[in-house]
């Protein structure tokens, strides 16, 4: 069966996490989240340890102790803390709790580095519906809730009027996260989980005119960085994961540039759109 | 028909009571302004009907099925988000192409449908706004100082788009403006806001209570001079134009 070869079964896992971080991650840069999507990857390390300990799932760790950050963080954000702030002590505590957690557990051997730096080669039959059931939930949700999340993000007052809770759709935004972080662990592992969620979106930018066609377009640039850093990584024996981020990286540097291009060019053509 | 009646409405912000004992009802078919200082608590009352703010005591009822279109004081829009005005008009929901034309030719900003939101000067940003609250057919129109940007010709077509929409919508309209003179010819009724509400009623007897004048001071002469004006104007056009 196709499945068997490690290598698809690798390649299916990339493009399922690609799918399902390329339009949330426009949500989180559109909203600033860019930290709060960190923070939510650092926790799912003491989820880790918590499902360990436990003997459950991985995917049931890492999600329920994502969510419990984001509850806590949202709750506390009102009580005079700065939300940089708070994010800051939330996640690297978490992280430390989570690598203290780890080093209780005896018995069973570890490879901490498999969490933190994702193992997307060991991906599994099981491992593969786990990243695709997620995706499909992610994806699910973003198309269902489209407009009135991005009417939310746009501004809350023009959502309320619009009959949109703002604080609904915002909760959505953060079980999503957590629904990705929990799917992305495998593939690219704790630390670099918000490269991706980010990268692809920041990417796709400077060529956007639409909300829309920036989430396409962050979703076809995850999915190539995906395959081809597999590829690259297969050549050269580097690292996945970290081979995955750095040509989204150049594909990022890539569309920047090409931005700054066509502005340049439409600047010295008649008057027309200046995207920033 | 009632759109919108507020009772005893008090709202507190970080534990400073911002507005209290504010009553407030609204028709349809009728345009109600609200006048008031800086820092009066208009934007909090404007921001507390929407369903942005939660009442601190009393009550904010609204018609069964109410659609409010509202115009904000200022949109500022992330520069990470790309945003074309006419996509900006479908926003939370699709309208026709066609619709969303005629709403952009009608607040003058037709050639803009293409460019993006972020490119919009602050005038033309508002008409846009105005076009994309219209578009819902709102039964209440919500406008937070929706002139502010709009240069001469602007503010005079605002207002008679105004006109022209509560009569072919048949909504009410609320909004908070800053221009006495304006106000007092196209509202219906005028609401003096200063945490609670000073005064109220039709604007020739607003201009003339002692609450109004002690809000506004000098700036109360002047728009009551210009308003007589235009009245006497209106009354004796024959015997001024000839």
């Amino acid at each position: 069966m196709i499945l068997d070869d490690f290598l698809v079964r690798a390649a299916l896992a990339g493009i399922g996490v690609a799918l399902a971080a390329a339009p949330l991650g426009c949500f989180v840069v559109w909203r600033r989240m860019a930290f709060f999507g960190d923070a939510t990857a650092h926790a799912a390390i003491l989820g880790v340890a918590l499902s360990l300990v436990l003997s459950t799932s991985l995917f049931a760790g890492v999600l329920v102790v994502s969510l419990l950050m984001a509850m806590i963080v949202s709750l506390l954000s009102g009580k005079g803390f700065a939300m940089d702030t708070l994010l800051g002590v939330m996640a690297h505590s978490a992280l430390a709790f989570g690598l203290v957690a780890v080093s209780f557990i005896s018995g069973v051997r570890i490879d901490l580095m498999a969490y933190l730096f994702g193992d997307i080669l060991a991906v599994g039959k099981a491992d593969l519906a786990v990243i695709w059931g997620g995706t499909a939930l992610v994806m699910g949700l973003m198309g269902w809730r489209w407009s009135r999340l991005l009417t939310a993000t746009l501004n809350a007052d023009l959502a309320h009027a619009s009959g949109v809770d703002p604080r609904r759709e915002r909760w959505i935004l953060t079980l999503s996260l957590a629904v990705v972080v929990a799917v992305a662990l495998k593939v690219v592992g704790v630390l670099l989980i918000a490269a991706l969620l980010i990268i692809p979106a920041a990417a796709a930018r400077p060529l956007s005119r639409t909300p829309e066609s920036m989430a396409l377009l962050a979703a076809m640039i995850a999915v190539t960085a995906a395959l081809s850093g597999l590829q690259t990584a297969y050549w050269f024996d580097t690292p996945t994961g970290p081979t995955i981020v750095s040509l989204a990286a150049v594909l990022f540097a890539v569309t920047s540039l090409a931005g700054h291009v066509r502005r340049k060019v439409s600047r010295a053509g008649p008057a027309s759109d200046r995207p920033p | 028909m009632r759109l919108l009646s507020i009772e005893n409405l008090d709202i507190a912000l970080g534990g400073h009571l911002v507005l209290e004992d504010v009553d407030l009802s609204l028709a349809r078919g009728e345009i109600v302004t609200i006048l008031g200082p800086n820092g009066s608590g208009k934007t909090t009352l404007l921001r507390s009907i929407i369903g942005s703010l939660a009442p601190t005591r009393g009550h904010i009822d609204k018609a069964p099925g109410l659609t409010i279109g509202y115009v904000p004081q200022r949109l500022h829009l992330d520069a990470t988000l790309p945003m074309t005005v006419s996509r900006l008009m479908s926003l939370p929901r699709r309208h026709a192409p066609g619709a969303v034309a005629q709403a952009l030719r009608r607040a003058g900003v037709t050639d803009q449908a293409d460019r993006q939101v972020s490119a919009l000067s602050g005038g033309q940003l508002q008409r846009a706004l105005l076009a994309r609250a219209l578009l819902e057919s709102p039964d209440l129109l919500i406008l937070d100082e929706a002139t502010q940007g709009l240069d001469h010709r602007g503010t005079a077509d605002f207002y008679r788009q105004l006109a022209r929409v509560r009569h072919e919508l048949d909504c009410g309209v609320l909004m908070i403006s800053h221009e006495l003179h304006a106000v007092m010819r196209a509202s219906d009724r005028v609401v003096c806001l200063n945490r609670s509400v000073r005064c109220a009623g039709p604007p020739e007897r607003v201009v003339a209570s002692p609450a109004y004048r002690a809000m506004f001071g000098h700036d109360n002469l002047d728009a009551l001079a210009l308003y007589r004006h235009d009245h006497d104007q209106a009354r004796v056009p024959s015997e001024l134009s000839s």
